[in-house]
């Protein structure tokens, strides 16, 4: 873990699940990279023989290589056993729990849902998810800001998400990391609120631009705001032409008919 | 601050590669970080340090080469320059632009001693 800049890596996440006190496995158990310990006496080893002589090696390499590789993997699993995995990205307090509690219940008859929980401490979401008595892991991200693909296919062996069935991956509150790091989803559903600026789009465009879907929530605040939703839209669709757009409130249901109907299709397809 | 784990994976990427090369020290990385990329070049500079700690590319200097963006209208199909993912065609005005380039996130060499 860095303490300078707070993002604590790959190594430091842990999965909890509700109501299981004891349980506790650590993201990076199971040693999957992390070879710092490993150069650290490389280093020694090798530094008498050196003679300085410096050379250029050629790399080419994409660095996030090794999240991809894994992503890649969880997107083949996933697709093998027909899961249909979505990645609910948001700033915090969007409602993307909310929207789970609503969408769950209302899928439950079509298909499983299984649920991994996002967040840097506590719980609390996947003991709402829980409530609904449907199974869920929370990753908690200690001091990281995203989750990656390790976390998600450590996540996804605990969970073992029935065959056929939504997985959903609410990713940490934060609209600007978790943008760059692919977890292996069919797709990403970026959440915004009526009560955060409608330049949102603008402002967080990378993470509009990587979304495949977008939920306005909290429309049934709108009477008491001057939030422009349209505009909201067009921003949005500037960075992004091939966004979907369904306006939601989670509280009231509004919207929830077309949203359930887009998650249906994409089920179909599996 | 994804920056931190960019830096982690260049630092682990690099050594990696310079330890199937026999090892050595690591002087210097080439990084291409396009200006579209979604990473803060002068974060990532700031958590190098930190991340190349007790490594073989402790000290090393970081070179970063920023390309910039292109898109193209996928309207009218004109090329040219984007700053940024709401770029609105130079030729016909629309907000219908396809990235090109400018994504890039690699490394592209290192020097090792």
């Amino acid at each position: 873990m860095c303490d300078t800049c707070g993002c604590s890596g790959d190594g430091g996440a842990v999965l909890r699940k509700p109501g299981v006190k004891d349980y506790h496995v650590h993201v990076g158990d199971d040693g999957h990279h992390h070879h710092h310990d490993h150069s650290h006496d490389h280093a020694h080893e090798h530094h008498h023989d050196h003679h300085g002589e410096a050379r250029k090696v050629q790399m080419e390499q994409d660095v996030l290589l090794q999240n991809n590789m894994l992503a890649e993997r969880n997107r083949g699993w996933f697709e093998a056993r027909r899961v249909l995995a979505l990645n609910f990205l948001s700033s915090p307090g969007s409602g993307k729990t909310s929207i789970l509690e609503k969408t769950i219940p209302m899928l439950l008859e079509q298909c499983p849902v299984t649920v991994i929980e996002g967040d840097q401490q506590t719980t609390n979401d996947a003991d709402r998810i829980d409530a609904l008595g449907v199974p869920v892991i929370q990753v908690n991200t200690g001091t990281g800001c995203h989750l990656d693909a390790q976390m998600v296919q450590r996540a996804v062996r605990e969970l073992d998400p029935p065959e056929r069935s939504l997985l959903c991956i609410e990713n940490v509150g934060n609209l600007v990391c978790p943008a760059l790091f692919d977890l292996g989803e069919a797709a990403k559903v970026v959440v915004i609120s009526v009560t955060e600026g409608e330049d949102k789009p603008l402002k967080y465009p990378t993470m509009f631009h990587e979304a495949d879907i977008c939920l306005l929530n909290k429309t049934d605040l709108l009477p008491h705001l001057d939030f422009d939703a349209a505009k909201c839209r067009e921003y949005a669709m500037q960075v992004n032409h091939h966004l979907e757009w369904i306006e939601v409130s989670a509280k009231t249901g509004e919207g929830f008919e077309q949203w359930i109907a887009w998650l249906k299709t994409k089920l179909a397809a599996l | 601050m994804h920056e931190m784990s960019i830096a982690m994976s260049v630092i682990e990427a690099v050594v990696d590669k310079a330890r199937e090369e026999g090892g050595g020290k690591i002087t210097g990385i080439d990084l291409v970080v396009g200006r579209l990329a979604g990473v803060e070049v002068e974060s990532l500079k700031f958590c190098f340090g930190a991340a190349a700690r007790d490594t073989l590319a402790e000290g090393a200097e970081l070179v970063i080469e920023e390309p910039e963006g292109r898109g193209r209208c996928e309207a009218c199909g004109a090329e040219f320059p984007v700053t940024s993912f709401y770029a609105k065609c130079s030729s016909c005005g629309q907000f219908r632009v396809k990235i090109e380039s400018g994504q890039e996130l690699a490394v592209r060499s290192f020097t090792i001693e």
